[in-house]
Formats: C-alpha cells, structure tokens, sequence
C-alpha cells in the first residue's frame, strides 16, 4: 500500500475488513441500508446515490445482475483512477464483491479504458491474489452462496464510453453510443439484466463505510456532501498530482495545497465542466457548489482562455458518437464561434445566436456529452470578458450553417 | 482472463480454441483484440471471419471497429505513437512534442513512415496530465517528454 493521506479512500484500513463486515451483516438489505445512510453518492460526476441505485437493482426481479466498475475515465485532466487502480486495485474490487452481495449479482465487469492497458497485469495479479485469499470466486469469506468474479475488459479509445449506457453497449459489443432513458441500467442494464454501473472512486470508498460506519462517513465533508473526493490536480501548479479533499473545500485550499501562489483562473470538471475566476476561488468542491469528477486544471496568467476553450471543442468534436443531432451538428458550430471571436469577427447579435443554441444544447442533448459541451464556452464569455474582444459592426450577415 | 458468465462455448480460431461466453456479440471486443494484436490491424478477411464466428453480419463489425479509434482496418507503423493534446498537455508543449517527432521521423501527423516502423497520432486525454507532455507508446504510458526523450525513444524502438 502507498503511503497517501487523505480522510476516506487514502486513510487506514485492514486488508478485506470491508468484505468481513459484509459477510457479517449478511443480509443485503443491512447493507443497502447503510450505504443509503452514509449518503454516498456517486464519483464518478453525475452524482447519483448510490445506496438508492442498488435498492433499485436489488428491488428489480431477475434471474442474473450485474456489477459494472467504469473505469473508463477519459475527462481531460483526470488521472486518479490511473492511480487508484495501480495502488488501490483491492480496494475497488472489494467494493465490488460487497456490491455483489448486496444487489444480489454473481458477476462483474471492469470497463477499463484502452489507454490504461499498460495496469493490465497489475490489476490481474490482484484479482489472482484476491481469488487465492478468497476474497473472490465461491463461497467468498466462507459465506456459504456468495459467489462473485470479475472479468476486466478493456475499451478501445472512445471518451464516450464513459456515459454508462453506451458503456454498456460497448460491453455488449456494440458501437459506444448512448442509449434513450427511460429504461434505465437499474432495470436493464447489460445483456437487459439490471445493472449497477459505478466509478472506481465509488467502489473503493465502500469498504471504508463498512468497516467505519455511516456516521464516521457524513462526518467528513459537509451537509449535502458526505465524504471526500480525490481529485487531480494538472496544469499551471507546483505539485501536480492526485489529493484526497474533504468536500467543502475551496479552490484558494487547492491552490494553497499544491503549492501555487498565482493564478489565472481554474477550470474545474475538464472539458465539460466550467471555468472560474480568481475572484471566485472561495467557492468550494461540493455537490452543492461545483460538482465535478475530480479534473482541476490550473490555469496561469498566460493560457489564451479562447484557445482553451477551442481545445475542449475540437476534443469533443472528435468524440461525439454522432447519434442526436444538437450535439452532433452544434459542436462545429460553436467552433466556428470560437474562431470568429478570436478573429473579432463576431457580433454581439451572433453571440447571442450562439448562447441560445448552448441552452438547446444542455437540454435537448441525448447524454451528458452533448449536455455539457457549451459550459466551459458559456463560462468563459460570462466570467471573462476582457478575454475576448467582440467585433464592433452591429450587424453581420451570419447565418447559422451547422 | 477466463469468462466469467455460466455457461460457455468453446470456438475455434486459427487452431486455436478460445472459450466465449454464451452470448457470443459481447466477445466481439476481444476477437477484434486479438485479430489487431497479431496483424497491427484488422483486415476485411479479420472481419468476415470474426462475423462468421459470432453469425453477425460484417458491416457490423465494420461499423464497430471504424467507431472506436485504437482499432484500424488500415495498416500501420509497427509502433504506434500517441501524442496526448488535451489541455494539461497543450499547456505544457505537446505542439513542440509533435514537431520533435515529425521532425526526427520525417511524416507528418498521422503518417507512417516509409519502414513501417512508426506512426505518429494525436489523441485526447490519456490520463497523464501529472507528467505532461506525455506520449503513448504502443500501450505503454510516458511522461515528461522533452526532445531528449523523443530521441531515446525512437532510436530505442529502432533497435528492437
């Protein structure tokens, strides 16, 4: 084990307590109860409980369930799973297994990302040893019935897949695109058996809940937001790298944390999250602030915003599965606008035109990808408006032609 | 890596038995691994075969292996380069990183050189954003890049 600090995932624990304390409650329905109490939610980005993903799959009648791990992480500026994964393997598969006993599934997958095939012996080594512990396989811990194996399969290079319908198409064999919802993976999921897809953050906490408790849990962090997030910090800082935060805490910490005196602004989320000034660096990583999957870049005074902002388009431009039409026809769109306010081409009237279709894009998208393309381009217009310069014509023959 | 599912079905493939899961669509992923790990990438005759093996028809694996970007119907280096361009990356000189490389390998972005020996790309985030610039080569992740480093690279594959 490595020696990080950090209040949840990177704070002490025995080896497989989390599984001994499953097994001693037993009952799925004791520990449903309590990862609903700890208010863990997901860490993935979007934020769901997941106490109440897994009633849903263990409310669901079928005859097989399934355990996703997504370890698919592909948002511009993350890396924690990297290194979770390569010092916390156990840990995650064990948060697996108690998600097995829990919701009643007998096997598991990990989606992992084609980029990080380099773990792959690594994690299998784990799953070996975990399998000689019996920590997986049959009868694991002695419990008479609770069987549980995991597969790893690996991706093969779509940001996408990340989106946990399309992880699971890609599963299946298929092209990784985003299925409708309404039905959900809770009720059909991979192969259309129910399903519970979570991050590896998400699995890896569980057995620190198990053993620690509910309480022990929401007292980290703040109200809405039990626990802590482990972030990866990248960019214009002293000591880039992966932290384990308190929910709660502001950026002006983050910054103090690492080791950076000065800077610009911070984009938080990646490509699809936003970017904030330094006159708002008080405000605080929390589902209740800014909720993000853990990407913090640090931005110093010389980063064109402009040119970031294009970055994150031409990244989402490739990675867009195509399939619903706001998303695949507005991103050329916008990054025409990024062009034409670079060139201070752009009116003030076309600006417009463009904030308008941002919101047609963050409601009308079919998954999060599509949703969430406008915010960093939206945030920067707002919030930085000496950072671009708009054309002085009033009125430009512009038509949209995307 | 064994299945894990219940009941299985054993295949045959090049004389080789390879043991799939029931539901035989979900082990496309892995035939198409296999098929780009022996050739560098997957030919039309790849595809027919792994269509015949799961009673799919071929366009559907088409469609599959153009969607996602580590599998190729097109042949390529021996290595293949990936040069990350996210933000982290670009901020610290992946531009610069891609010249080196076209530089010293003569081909552009995307190219292949005359041996067969590299190709160069560019990709998205690839999870090393602590040690930019960072390249992937083949499967292998690699931080800190400079000049120097590029070299040592190159010249190391070469020798293999």
């Amino acid at each position: 084990m490595s020696k990080r600090q950090g209040p949840v995932i990177f704070s002490d624990i025995e080896p497989y307590a989390g599984l001994k304390s499953a097994v001693k409650m037993g009952e799925s329905k004791i520990i449903l109860d309590l990862v609903a109490k700890s208010n863990l939610r997901g860490r993935g980005g979007a934020g769901f409980p997941t106490g109440l993903k897994w009633k849903l799959v263990f409310d669901t009648q079928a005859d097989k369930k399934f355990v996703i791990c997504n370890a698919d992480e592909g948002e511009p500026g993350t890396f924690k799973d990297r290194v979770l994964l390569s010092e916390y393997a156990k840990l995650v598969f064990e948060g697996m297994a108690i998600a097995g006993l829990a919701i009643g599934a007998n096997a598991g997958f990990m989606y992992l990302r084609a980029e990080y095939k380099s773990l792959l012996p690594l994690i299998e080594k784990v799953l070996t040893d975990m399998r000689a512990d019996g920590a997986l396989g049959k009868n694991i811990m002695g419990k008479e019935g609770f069987d549980f194996d995991v597969e790893i399969r690996l991706g093969a290079g779509a940001y996408i897949c990340g989106e946990e319908t399309a992880l699971i198409e890609s599963l299946e064999g298929n092209r990784g695109e985003p299925r409708n919802r309404p039905p959900f993976p809770v009720n059909t999921g991979f192969e259309g058996y129910p399903t519970t897809v979570n991050n590896v953050e998400t699995f890896a906490i569980i057995p620190h809940i198990l053993t620690k408790g509910a309480e022990w849990f929401k007292d980290i962090g703040t109200e809405k937001s039990s626990g802590a997030k482990v972030i990866s910090v990248s960019g214009d800082c002293e000591n880039k790298g992966v932290y384990e935060i308190p929910y709660g805490t502001s950026l002006n910490e983050i910054l103090k944390m690492t080791g950076t005196s000065s800077a610009k602004a911070i984009q938080v989320g990646g490509a699809s999250g936003v970017c904030v000034p330094k006159e708002d660096f008080t405000r605080k990583i929390a589902f209740e602030d800014l909720s993000t999957g853990g990407s913090i870049i640090v931005l110093g005074e010389k980063v064109n915003l402009m040119d970031m902002v294009e970055n994150f388009l031409e990244f989402f431009k490739e990675e867009s599965c195509g399939q619903c039409t706001p998303c695949r026809e507005g991103i050329p769109v916008f990054l025409e606008a990024v062009k034409s306010i670079k060139d201070e081409k752009c009116t003030k009237e076309y600006l417009q035109d463009i904030l308008s279709l941002a919101e047609t894009m963050q409601c009308s998208s079919k998954c999060g990808l599509g949703q969430s393309v406008p915010n960093a381009f939206v945030s920067v217009i707002e919030k930085f408006k000496n950072e671009y310069k708009l054309s002085k014509k009033i009125k430009e023959e512009k038509v949209f032609n995307g | 890596m064994q299945p894990i599912c219940s009941v299985e079905k054993i295949i045959e493939k090049d004389g080789k038995k390879i043991v799939v899961c029931d539901d035989t669509r979900s082990q496309l992923f892995k035939l198409l691994q296999e098929a780009q790990d022996k050739n560098g990438y997957i030919s039309d005759k790849d595809m027919q075969e792994i269509a015949d093996i799961l009673d799919i028809h071929p366009v559907e694996v088409y469609s599959v292996v153009t969607f996602y970007s580590f599998f190729t119907d097109k042949k390529k280096g021996q290595h293949i380069i990936r040069i990350s361009n996210c933000m982290p990356n670009e901020m610290a000189g992946s531009k610069e990183i891609i010249k080196v490389f076209e530089d010293e390998l003569k081909i552009k972005l995307g190219e292949t050189t005359k041996d067969g020996l590299f190709t160069i790309e560019m990709t998205g985030c690839i999870g090393m954003c602590d040690q930019a610039p960072a390249i992937m080569v083949d499967d292998k992740l690699i931080g800190n890049v400079d000049t120097e480093k590029v070299k040592k690279i190159i010249s190391g594959l070469k020798q293999k």
